[in-house]
């Protein structure tokens, strides 16, 4: 319901009620209705979108492993190591730990190691120091024969007891919400002194890893704007009956699943594969120097955007029957050459379907995990493979969900970038 | 249009009905898929079916740790047992996500041996019964390398002598302690240098010698479908997958046992399982003597009952080939094992995997 104009602003209705305040009050309505048609997808959005990943998001500020123990079998929850967050709390960082520390942390580890809480806790720990898991679970064991002075017993068991960056990881995790996973995101660390660092050069692996990705996923954009216009043209000029047939060569791919069609460029890319064999077989490339096109970078590439050609195909197509003939007809008639008429007349009105399409390459492209898994060998893995090794294998769902959330970050950077410089008002799908 | 609306319908309420009557226990068991579950369905979950009544569900996962760590923190658990490495139960267990097992339920041996002297050391903890013994080997094809078969495993890092891919899987563990073994650490001090920074750079240094010529798998069934392709000439990977291969699909396919890292996994039942008597007679039943036996006549794992030595086992029980000679454990195989030390790899797994990545990911 867009808003009407009104000339003049002391206008009133019939029963004296002012104009703009009656139209609003009609509007409301039609809103009202509108608003409750759309509440069933909304709700299902919410319940089964929103929250859930909400949830999950939340974990990437959010880890207790240090401050609270969950029973699964009971579902009771207790805090735990309160001494050493209450010796935190009164003492700010950089502070040596000193006998009170210790003797605070003693008596969390007896408490911790009754519940069987110090799995969790030291696993916690072990994120920013390793070998903290080993430590505090050997500790909770023989807290109970630890005799005061603290500070003697608990070094007298493992020197690292005493080590600076192990008070430090302690002191981040006291808080169960904490910025630190982001700092690990970014290939940072807190350092003793509590200023945040860049980690050492063989552990940066975030950062490179997010820009490779974005790289990436550039080209492939690129890649299927380059092969999927003329395609696109060629489907929206031909008459209806052969561009239908066309469509379904475009779309069966499409509908096969993603797996199949991963697997077998596998097959024809490998080194033994039927590229390779039939370029040996034409002598084109010695037996020894087959081409490299599978488990790297190339094979990624190629394989996404065999994937991804569909979703910029349609777009344009749909855009492109928009446009009536007439246009080039009459540029070319007032002596534009072929490429000029392209150029000038075909070209700017095809650019709300390549927006689109690009729009939808690029934020799938980024987000894919599984083609780079399967084909990507080392230098095709992209940001999600990290997300999943940290899901799936590391266990570490807090980093997985801030790096998550820094990529889910990054595009809607760049869709409000694209939304300022292009419009996506001027976006079509069709 | 009236018969054939009764006709629809009335099959449909036939087969709800029937669907409704089958309300038999079972047990859902997670694998790691492939060759072992094979083995594991012929070997335990038929004959328990048969014995029991208790109908056996078989699911796969690349490792089964991960899920039930997910539907135990989720509270929504369909797992009742699952087949998880040590390190991994270990873990699991201090977290708290794991029942305990009394091992007073084990089935003492066939002679009478109570099950708690006739498992191998380690086999039983809190909360694991360890099912076999399986390996990290090397694996070749014997067409590439027909005249001159590598036989250590510095051959593996010898790209001028042995020429070809590598295949590898793709994670810090075993590859650390392969890569000290071949530079000359011999394998009782291999996790004494790796606990060292000297030590982890050493084993990053003799991979890059290779790391351009490697191809990285995740999944089990990945490294024979990789020699069977052509794409490596030589890759690591879990001995009883390539043994089946061989014999199984007639693979031309060799294995090296020098250097290879042995580990026991086991069964572990996640927290609030739904059929938790049912997982317990299941991991009674399945680590007994007999079907332990059973199960390693379909793929080469040493079962860890001491009795089963002396059970001769072929494979599938045809008589053909003694699968003595292909177990992990047996004797001729042990020349230069190392056993895959939990203790390392419970604490330092988080940074050596991230540094692996890091590695892995720099070109």
């Amino acid at each position: 319901m867009a808003d009407i104009a009104l000339p003049m602003p002391g206008l009133k209705t019939a029963d004296g009620v002012p104009l703009k305040a009656a139209l609003a009050r009609a509007n409301r309505g039609a809103q009202l209705r509108a608003f409750l048609l759309v509440a069933p997808l909304f709700a299902f959005i919410l319940l089964t979108f929103a929250a859930p990943i909400g949830q999950l998001l939340y974990r990437s500020v959010a880890n207790s492993g240090f401050t609270t123990h969950v029973d699964f079998g009971t579902g009771v929850r207790t805090p735990i190591m309160v001494n050493v967050r209450d010796w935190f709390a009164a003492n700010p960082a950089g502070t040596e730990p000193d006998e009170a520390a210790f003797a605070a942390l003693v008596a969390d580890l007896r408490h911790g190691g009754e519940i069987r809480a110090l799995g969790n806790v030291g696993t916690r720990i072990n994120y920013d120091v390793s070998g903290a898991r080993s430590l505090f679970t050997s500790a909770g064991r023989r807290a109970e024969d630890l005799a005061p002075p603290f500070r003697d017993a608990l070094l007298g068991l493992d020197a690292d007891w005493a080590r600076p960056d192990l008070w430090t990881a302690m002191r981040e995790a006291a808080a169960a919400h904490t910025p630190n996973f982001y700092i690990a995101a970014l290939d940072r660390k807190v350092d003793v002194d509590g200023s945040v660092t860049r980690v050492a050069p063989e552990q940066r692996i975030y950062v490179p890893l997010f820009w490779r990705t974005m790289l990436i996923s550039a080209v492939i954009a690129g890649l299927c704007v380059l092969l999927g216009f003329p395609i696109a043209h060629l489907l929206a000029t031909l008459p209806l009956r052969y561009s239908n047939l066309l469509m379904i060569l475009v779309l069966l791919p499409f509908w096969t699943s993603l797996l199949v069609r991963t697997t077998s460029w596998m097959v024809l890319l490998q080194s033994q594969g039927v590229v390779n064999n039939a370029l040996v077989a034409s002598g084109i490339v010695a037996d020894d120097n087959r081409i490299e096109m599978m488990y790297n970078q190339t094979g990624t590439i190629i394989a996404m955007t065999h994937i991804l050609l569909p979703f910029m195909i349609l777009p344009l197509y749909s855009v492109m029957r928009t446009i009536k003939p007439t246009y080039v007809r009459a540029a070319r008639s007032l002596g534009a050459s072929s490429w000029t008429a392209f150029r000038r007349v075909y070209l700017p009105q095809t650019v709300p379907g390549v927006g689109a399409g690009v729009l939808l390459v690029f934020i799938l492209a980024v987000g894919y995990y599984i083609t780079p898994a399967l084909v990507g060998g080392a230098s095709g893995q992209l940001f999600s493979n990290m997300i999943a090794f940290h899901m799936q294998k590391s266990l570490n769902w807090s980093l997985a969900a801030a790096l998550a959330a820094m990529l889910l970050g990054a595009i809607l950077l760049l869709y409000w970038l694209y939304d300022r410089l292009i419009g996506i008002d001027n976006m079509k799908l069709g | 249009m009236k018969m054939r609306l009764l006709a629809t319908s009335a099959l449909a309420s036939m087969t709800l009905a029937t669907t409704a009557t089958a309300q038999d226990k079972e047990v859902v068991v997670m694998g790691w898929g492939g060759a072992y579950t094979i083995s594991q369905v012929e070997g335990y979950h038929k004959p328990f079916a048969e014995t029991s009544g208790i109908r056996v569900v078989s699911v796969d996962s690349d490792n089964p740790a991960t899920p039930i760590k997910a539907q135990v923190e989720a509270g929504n658990v369909t797992v009742d047992v699952a087949s998880v490495e040590y390190a991994d139960a270990i873990r699991l267990c201090d977290e708290g996500l794991l029942e305990k097992i009394d091992a007073s339920i084990l089935t003492p041996a066939p002679d009478g041996t109570p099950a708690a002297e006739d498992f191998i050391e380690g086999a039983v903890t809190d909360c694991l019964v360890a099912t076999d013994v399986w390996a990290s080997i090397v694996a070749y094809d014997t067409t590439k390398y027909a005249d001159n078969p590598p036989t250590t495993i510095a051959d593996f890092f010898d790209l001028e002598a042995f020429p070809g891919k590598r295949g590898m899987r793709r994670g810090a563990k075993i590859n650390l302690e392969i890569a000290l073994m071949a530079d000359g650490v011999p394998a009782a001090e291999v996790y004494d240098v790796l606990e060292t920074d000297e030590g982890v750079e050493r084993a990053f240094a003799k991979l890059d010698t290779i790391k351009s010529d490697v191809v990285w798998w995740e999944a089990g069934a990945q490294p024979p479908q990789l020699l069977a392709d052509g794409e490596v000439a030589m890759t690591t990977a879990y001995n009883g997958r390539i043994f089946f291969a061989a014999v199984n699909d007639g693979s031309p396919f060799g294995i090296v046992w020098d250097g290879q890292v042995y580990e026991l996994e086991g069964w572990v039942i996640p927290k609030g399982a739904p059929n938790l008597e049912e997982a317990l007679a299941f991991i009674a039943y399945s680590t007994g003597t007999e079907a332990s036996s059973a199960a390693a006549q379909w793929i080469s794992y040493g079962p860890p009952r001491r009795s089963s030595e002396s059970i001769p086992k072929t494979f599938q029980g045809k008589g053909e080939i003694d699968m003595a000679e292909h177990l992990p454990t047996s004797e001729a195989n042990m020349s230069n094992a190392l056993l895959s030390s939990y203790d390392f790899w419970v604490d330092r797994d988080s940074e050596l995997n991230e540094r692996f990545a890091a590695w892995i990911a720099a070109n």
